[in-house]
């Protein structure tokens, strides 16, 4: 039989055997770090707020009349995780064409933003939203309810694509 | 013989041929947008331009060197246009010069200054030939400031083609369609200069049987299918190629399957059958009753209720009613089943000492014409003629059951509810005798069927059917069932299908639990002991091959090659030669 009895108990040295001095220097760790300057917070009570390069969870862009995507389906073949699904219809819009249906895979999501970089329209930006949570597969696929967001909350994201993209 | 040198190759072609021919025939493709082999020379879109001259002669006919040893050529002041020049001996052509290249890049300038680049909402975007050129012949950025020249757009031509007139580039590939294919010339260019349009002519509408054939004809997505738009992008489907069953012409077709349901059909270019072309009615209507209403699983009448059961417990039921029947029963085909299905069919027949075998024949004198479509709307009469198989009608039938009813009828793709007349059959079939149904689509012959066997489609499986002019074709399955996987049997995938797991949403589409007619009909014999043992298609066709004369000598890898070889040719099929598609899919399907 491979029995080791070399275990960690065995190998440590009277004093650490002691336990006592560990313990002093540990609390002497903890006061010091008490009196530095914070560097965590009480999340969720205080947030995070990223600057407009941060790439949360992509969303759509819903401006006045309706949502600018066209369902083209480009982010849908770019992404490398297959996490979008479109389903395009047609509008009397003067587009033509709308997604019926815009799902993408939060579980599938790996935040690459290539979606973002390949949309013809702009039409699919990274927001700020980095906290999603949810409890089955079936909640991880947003649809077009979670997924479009007001073009004035993306303000801050666009002008950074504009700037850099 | 003509020779002429293209890009310092030597070939040999006919005289009359032009130069574009001649290239494609020797597999150098030259840019193009009007010319269409099937179509007359309009030369209006001058992508084609290319270098031409002619080696110079000394006074003494020797060929003048220059300083290397090389003949020098005498090339002409301008490019000519490769669809239009025709071939002459001693000809030179540039396709891939310097000159060449710039006019090329300057025509697809002109073209895209008017262009919307409508691409993200456009159909032909993936597919499309203007995109195809723009990659490689193209400077790739625009240096048009001006406001582009707006025209007509969503334009319905009839109820199956939208017009797009931003997107036109002006071949007239669809005027010329109309006018020397389609017999409709309802089309014609309207205005000048960049306003130049498409219009119909006052009170017409483009609504030929064969109209719809524009849409793959268009260069680019200047006309899309009213039933398509939008249903997918090209990249995101499958295409297998396949034959139209909507009537014994037998078209090449591609099957677009997203999601395991098929999205369209378009047609398939093979010079034996079709050339080109489909009719709209093939393209519209065969496709929908594969994707709905269909029969999964089997089922066998207990206590008077049909109740669902095993492929086995209905096998070992149809078994019964056919041993105990002791040749009393009738077996009605469909005359659009596969060779495949009939051979099979007739063998179980014999197993069963069954005589009454026949197709039923199904003519519609308003469908034919004098182009594709035939009246004879069985996709494979031909070939069950062939195996021996008598073809009757459902009125000859009737006479007969109602003369004396069989014990069994065994239908087998037919379906007599499918025709006008059911009156007469409900009243008949409900009288008496056991019936077995054998479909594909839900009927009311189930409501009195004692067995119900699911049967797969023609998109389901693989098979040959015999056109009217007795090409045998291969058929090679593009839609999954139950028990069929599109990675292990080989089956056209998309990227979709490829990389999907199975909690993707797109991998969820319906698959039926059905059966080949061939496949289920062997399930039989077996359940009653007689030995009818195939266990692929390609078997039973290899059975067919050496049993059938007219088949002699065939098998699908020589009938994929060849497109389809004519009954009696086996030893000796018709080369296709080089099959001209003006645009497709990268990857190149088919
Ligand atoms: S790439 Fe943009 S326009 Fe196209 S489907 Fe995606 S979000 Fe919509
Ligand atoms: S016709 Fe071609 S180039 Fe024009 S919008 Fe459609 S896909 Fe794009
Ligand atoms: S609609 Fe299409 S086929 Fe007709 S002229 Fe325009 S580009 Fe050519
Ligand atoms: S002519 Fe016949 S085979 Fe051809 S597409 Fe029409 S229905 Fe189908
Ligand atoms: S293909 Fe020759 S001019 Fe259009």
């Amino acid at each position: 039989m491979n029995v080791t009895t070399n275990t960690r108990a065995q190998r440590m040295t009277f004093w650490e055997k002691l336990y006592l001095p560990e313990i002093a220097k540990g609390l002497a760790l903890t006061f010091k770090t008490m009196f530095k300057p914070k560097l965590t917070r009480q999340y969720p009570e205080e947030r995070w707020e990223p600057l407009g390069s941060y790439r949360g969870r992509p969303v759509l862009v819903l401006e006045e009349d309706g949502e600018r995507c066209v369902a083209c389906g480009l982010c849908s073949r770019v992404c490398p995780a297959l996490a979008i699904e479109v389903q395009a219809g047609e509008t009397e819009r003067e587009k033509e064409r709308y997604p019926v249906k815009f799902e993408i895979n939060m579980l599938r999501c790996i935040y690459c933003g290539l979606c973002e970089e390949v949309c013809p329209e702009e039409a699919i930006v990274m927001s700020k939203d980095y906290d999603i949570v949810f409890h089955s597969q079936e909640e991880a696929i947003f649809g077009k309810d979670k997924l479009l967001v007001p073009i004035a909350r993306l303000q801050e994201r666009l002008e950074f694509l504009r700037q850099y993209k | 013989m003509p020779t002429i040198t293209i890009d310092g190759r030597k070939i040999e072609t006919q005289p009359g041929k032009t130069i574009i021919e001649a290239a494609l025939e020797n597999g150098i493709a030259i840019p193009h947008f009007c010319w269409h082999p099937a179509l007359s020379v309009a030369g209006n879109c001058r992508m084609c331009l290319v270098r031409v001259g002619s080696y110079k002669k000394g006074a003494d006919g020797t060929l003048e060197r220059d300083a290397e040893g090389n003949p020098v050529v005498q090339w002409m002041p301008k490019l000519q246009i490769a669809c239009a020049t025709p071939v002459a001996d001693g000809m030179v052509v540039d396709t891939v010069g310097e000159k060449t290249i710039a006019a090329q890049n300057a025509v697809m300038e002109f073209l895209l200054i008017n262009h919307p680049l409508d691409c993200p909402i456009c159909d032909e975007a993936g597919q499309c030939k203007l995109q195809e050129y723009a990659f490689k012949h193209s400077r790739g950025e625009s240096r048009f400031v001006e406001e582009k020249v707006h025209k007509p757009k969503r334009v319905a031509w009839s109820d199956r083609i939208i017009f797009d007139g931003e997107r036109c580039i002006l071949c007239s590939r669809c005027i010329r369609f109309a006018n020397e294919i389609a017999k409709q010339p309802v089309l014609t260019f309207v205005e000048r200069n960049d306003h130049v349009t498409i219009e119909l002519f006052e009170g017409t509408t483009f609504d030929s049987p064969y109209s719809m054939n524009v849409i793959e004809l268009c260069p680019v997505g200047a006309l899309t299918s009213a039933d398509f738009r939008f249903k997918s992008r090209v990249w995101e489907m499958s295409f297998t190629p396949s034959v139209c069953p909507g009537c014994a012409r037998g078209c090449n077709i591609n099957i677009g399957v997203r999601d395991n349901q098929i999205l369209r059909l378009e047609p398939r270019p093979n010079p034996h059958v079709n050339q080109y072309w489909m009719c709209d009615a093939g393209r519209l209507e065969q496709y929908r009753w594969v994707n709905s209403g269909r029969i999964s699983g089997a089922a066998v009448r207990r206590n008077g209720a049909l109740a669902p059961a095993s492929f086995e417990e209905a096998f070992r039921a149809v078994a019964d009613l056919l041993s105990t029947a002791r040749g009393d029963a009738m077996m009605v085909l469909s005359g659009s089943i596969t060779n495949e299905d009939g051979f099979v069919a007739r063998e179980c027949a014999a197993a069963f000492g069954i005589e009454h075998v026949a197709f039923v024949e199904r003519n519609d004198p308003t469908f034919g014409d004098d182009f594709l479509r035939s009246s004879d709307r069985n996709a494979n009469a031909t070939g069950l003629r062939a195996l021996g198989i008598p073809s009757t009608t459902w009125k000859e039938l009737l006479q007969r059951m109602h003369e004396r009813m069989p014990a069994v009828i065994y239908f087998i793709g037919a379906d007599p509810f499918a025709e006008q007349d059911s009156s007469s059959w409900e009243e008949l079939l409900g009288s008496g005798g056991a019936i077995i149904a054998q479909l594909s689509n839900h009927s009311q012959l189930e409501e009195i069927a004692d067995v119900v066997l699911p049967a797969a489609t023609y998109a389901e499986i693989e098979g040959t059917f015999t056109n009217c002019d007795g090409w045998v074709q291969y058929l090679q399955p593009a839609v999954e069932t139950a028990e069929t996987l599109r990675r292990i049997n080989g089956m056209a995938q998309s990227r979709l299908d490829e990389f999907g797991a199975p909690n993707d949403r797109w991998t969820h589409g319906e698959r039926r639990l059905c059966r080949p007619h061939w496949q289920l009909l062997t399930g039989v014999a077996g359940a009653a002991g007689h030995s009818i043992a195939y266990r692929s298609a390609a078997e039973v066709f290899a059975a067919i091959e050496d049993r059938v004369e007219a088949f002699r000598a065939m098998n699908y890898e020589a009938l994929r090659q060849y497109r389809g070889i004519r009954l009696g040719r086996g030893n000796d099929p018709e080369p296709v030669g080089v099959v001209y598609r003006s645009h497709y899919m990268k990857p190149q399907s088919d």
